[in-house]
């Protein structure tokens, strides 16, 4: 009998085989809340066959449950979501950008935003899952929700950095020597952006290329520029990327520029990736036209290297 | 008319009264007791930083000595405030520079603190003697170099999980050779080495030193070093044990540790090999406090650490004690008052310790002085709920955290009311509470019966309405600061309760239903309250019932806040203003 309760509250969504008996007998809360049972779960077990795409729902129905409740907030309907671009995911953010975010971090606003639901349909997930982390180990990552569990981000960073390590391998002495100096496993920068409220960090190590790197900013950034300027939002500059988001950004107004270890303000793109994650301090997206003056100390800096 | 007690009278009695709530009560007899009692108060704690003005206590205080500051809100500990929110320690000091010169002893936490406060204080007050900065951020390693070179008297300092721009180990270096008056450093939360020579040098002419608290930066070698010229520490916190073994270092560590014979409380431990272990089983007798949060060491080897420590009053460990280790903490630490358990793996994709809540259990039966558990777990029962508060009806604080939200009793499958209701009925001296699990509003009904004494409470991901908030502010009648995340209440128990909100220093709302309309109207109705919005889009910009993302509140006499960001908005009073930044720049 506990096995089957265990089943039913399989909360990281690893059983792969969920049945319309497991899903109907998930709690009595839940239940009473749904104003359409069968409805949701059917919905939800189609989907639970896919792996990958069990979890996220399913914990979906949690949270929404707890939007379903029937609290007296008087027509209380989330208009103003509809305003926002339904890719903007300022909602949960996966760990790999804020959960090991420090404390000075500005990590995205953790709301649980709900779609405008009406009381019979099943309201939209209001956990549009962004990508997985580069890091996730079981195929059904669950949302990752901000500021949740309650650890402080200086304990996160000291876990983060420490797993890394190989403790006890007497082998990777050396290794691990090094990792104990200056030289992190992680690697923090903060990314500004020009009229943004907000400072996002994130770490340089997830992505392995501009492209990676300049999509993810896109994705954090872009709910800043809707809206202002009309414009389109993110980061980039030619060459920079290949994704559809060149289109837009081509003329942009935006650029993404780095400080480096010598305190100079740099573009991003000009040295091979690995160069770049080195010596990058911070990150700052500003406007095209104050990024000019940039473009002759690049050169400089590299007639100086070479 | 009657009696008058001459003040110097009075100043002697107070002398012997150290407690601020009892010197709060002696303030409110009469103007003369006031007088008094401002002009003898030394020690001065200010929980919330905007409160009150930095001007008014200095001015009310001219005697001060020590200084303690608390700047933003607790949610901030993990990343529920963004960057930038307030909290500034800037004004702070340069008021007290002006009116307070005599300042000794500055404690910060959660506060954003400059380079430029940390040489304003060291030029400022020629005495100054304490710094404490526990989750403070803002400043750099050139910040705590200035606090090195110019403190002459500088007794302690420590650094305690701050986020500091590290530049580099010289900070050490700028300790003056004349300086011997050390007796507490940490600065474990900085990256840079430091210079071992420098750091020997200073712990051997500080013969007062009592407490040093390493970063991870510094080796064995250097520990061992340092532990022969300092064995009367009584805290310890060591560097990285994430080296080599060698048989040598061992043995001299082991010896280095048997000589530290006053040693009382252990931490760091970062990446300790269970190798290590035995070098620390001669001062696990004497050990009230240890701290193994960040050692990776798993079961057994920890038994055989713990069973030495009988006289253990602190521990804090991580998960990979599992409960077998907990039940020999159950056995052998008899005299424990606070065991703090963090998960080992945040992300409960890899969570398969087996740590249970019978490890709180068990602990709860055996170890009769228990009074204050932080405990993560993934999953909770009821009737191990009522098993600890039968057991351990002294509890002062109970921070239990399942690491699911919304997870049921998994026995059961009932909410978790029941357990959180014995509790708050059983452990009539709570004082502080979180409660996480599935949990409807009757868990809150029977919490704001019962937790009379809970000055904090923490709640996330919990209650099914309006009720819950109801309940809370309608009972506990001892609460100061409520902090919520993720909970479906909305306006209405708020505005009924708005008068509650006066008493308390603060509340804290994010992710729930609370609507723009309503935080306007409690603004309006309660002018000592400052009300801000923290919300990446402009409220204006949406209908009035449009929840906002966070809202705080909080008591002040200080009026709206002049430094807020773009995104904080506090609702003015006046409502033809609505809402403003009162951004200076």
């Amino acid at each position: 009998m506990s096995e089957s309760v265990a089943a039913e509250h399989d909360y990281i969504g690893l059983s792969e085989f969920p049945t319309m008996e497991e899903a109907t007998t998930m709690s009595d809360k839940t239940k009473t809340r749904d104003n359409n049972n069968g409805l949701n779960f059917k919905a939800t077990e189609l989907r639970l066959g896919l792996p990958g795409s069990e979890s996220p729902e399913r914990v979906d129905s949690r949270f929404l449950a707890l939007n379903k409740s029937s609290c007296p907030v008087s027509g209380a309907k989330r208009v103003f979501s509809d305003a926002i671009n339904e890719s903007n995911k300022w909602i949960f953010s996966t760990g790999s950008t804020t959960a090991t975010g420090d404390v000075g971090s500005g990590s995205g606003p953790g709301s649980s935003v709900v779609k405008d639901g009406k009381s019979t349909t099943f309201p939209k997930p209001a956990v549009p899952v962004k990508e997985k982390k580069s890091s996730a180990t079981a195929p059904a990552s669950k949302a990752q929700v901000v500021g949740w569990p309650p650890i402080r981000s200086f304990r996160k960073n000291s876990m983060a950095s420490s797993q890394s390590q190989k403790p006890g391998n007497n082998s990777e002495t050396e290794e691990a020597e090094a990792k104990s100096g200056p030289e992190q496993p992680c690697l923090y920068v903060k990314v500004s952006m020009e009229g943004a409220p907000y400072l996002r960090k994130i770490d340089l190590k997830t992505y392995k290329s501009y492209l990676e790197l300049s999509s993810a900013l896109e994705k954090m950034f872009s709910c800043f520029t809707i809206g202002q300027f009309g414009s389109h939002g993110g980061c980039g500059r030619d060459g920079l990327n290949e994704s559809r988001l060149t289109d837009l950004l081509r003329g942009s107004e935006y650029v993404v520029t780095y400080e480096d270890k010598d305190s100079d303000w740099m573009l991003v793109g000009d040295v091979p990736w690995e160069m770049f994650i080195c010596s990058c301090k911070k990150l700052r997206i500003m406007k095209s036209s104050e990024a000019i003056g940039l473009a002759p100390r690049v050169m400089e800096k590299c007639r100086s290297r070479n | 008319m009657g009696l008058r007690l001459p003040s110097k009278v009075l100043e002697h009695i107070l002398s012997f009264i150290d407690s601020n709530e009892d010197r709060n009560s002696v303030s409110l007899v009469c103007k003369s007791w006031f007088e008094t009692e401002r002009k003898t108060r030394k020690r001065v704690f200010v929980g919330n930083c905007y409160a009150v003005s930095p001007a008014a206590v200095a001015k009310r205080f001219p005697e001060m000595r020590s200084l303690t500051l608390k700047g933003k809100p607790h949610f901030a500990d993990y990343n529920l405030v963004p960057d930038g929110w307030g909290g500034y320690a800037w004004p702070w000091i340069e008021a007290m520079a002006a009116k307070c010169p005599s300042l000794e002893e500055i404690r910060l936490k959660r506060m954003v603190v400059t380079d430029e406060c940390l040489e304003k204080i060291a030029a400022s007050f020629k005495d100054f003697e304490v710094l404490v900065l526990t989750s403070c951020e803002g400043f750099s390693t050139d910040g705590i170099a200035a606090i090195a070179a110019t403190c002459r008297n500088l007794r302690v300092l420590e650094l305690r999980e701050c986020i500091v721009e590290d530049l580099g180990g010289d900070w050490l270096s700028y300790f003056p050779e004349t300086s011997t008056s050390l007796v507490s450093l940490d600065f474990s939360c900085l990256d840079s080495e430091v210079k071992i020579s420098d750091l020997e040098r200073l712990v051997s002419r500080s013969p007062n030193l009592k407490s040093l608290k390493l970063n991870p930066a510094v080796t064995l070698d250097g520990l061992v070093s340092l532990l022969r010229r300092a064995p009367q520490l009584t805290e310890l916190g060591t560097g990285s044990f994430a080296f080599q073994l060698k048989p040598e270092a061992f043995s001299k560590l082991s010896e280095a540790f048997s000589n530290c014979k006053q040693l009382q409380s252990l931490s760091g431990l970062w990446d300790v090999l269970p190798e290590y272990l035995p070098a620390l089983y001669s001062v696990c007798p004497g050990l009230t406090s240890l701290n193994l949060s960040y050692a990776t060491v798993r079961m057994p080897d920890l038994v055989e650490l713990l069973r030495r420590c009988s006289k253990l009053q602190k521990l804090w460990v991580m998960d990979l004690i599992e409960d077998k280790g907990l039940e020999a903490v159950a056995s052998y630490c008899k005299e424990l008052r606070e065991l703090r358990v963090f998960p080992s793996a945040p992300d409960l994709d890899e969570a398969n310790i087996p740590l249970t809540e019978q490890g709180l259990v068990v602990v709860s039966k055996g170890c009769r002085k228990l009074e204050s558990v932080l405990y993560f777990c993934v999953q909770f029962t009821n009737a191990a709920l009522l098993t600890i508060a039968r057991k351990r009806p002294n509890l002062k604080c109970f921070r239990l955290c399942v690491i699911e939200p919304f997870a049921p009793d998994y026995k059961t499958n009932e909410p978790l009311d029941k357990g959180f209701k014995a509790i708050a009925e059983g452990c009539k001296d709570l004082r502080r509470l979180s409660v996480s699990g599935l949990l409807s509003d009757k868990a809150f009904k029977y919490i704001g019966k019962h937790a009379k004494k809970v000055r904090m409470l923490s709640i996330a991901f919990a209650g099914d309405s309006d009720l819950m908030l109801h309940h809370l502010l309608s009972g506990c009648e001892s609460l100061k600061k409520l902090e919520i995340r993720d909970c479906p209440f909305g306006d209405t128990a708020l505005l009924e309760h708005a008068a509650k909100l006066e008493t308390m220093r603060s509340l804290w709302m994010s992710s729930c239903f609370v609507s723009f309309g309503a935080c306007k109207i409690l603004s309006k109705k309660m002018p000592r309250l400052n009300v801000e919005v923290i919300d990446e889009h402009p409220p204006e910009t949406r209908p009035e019932s449009s929840p906002v993302e966070r809202i705080y509140i909080y008591r002040t006499v200080a009026g709206p806040r002049m430094d807020t960001p773009e995104f904080v908005w506090t609702i003015h009073k006046n409502p033809e203003i609505g809402v403003s930044h009162l951004a200076i720049k």
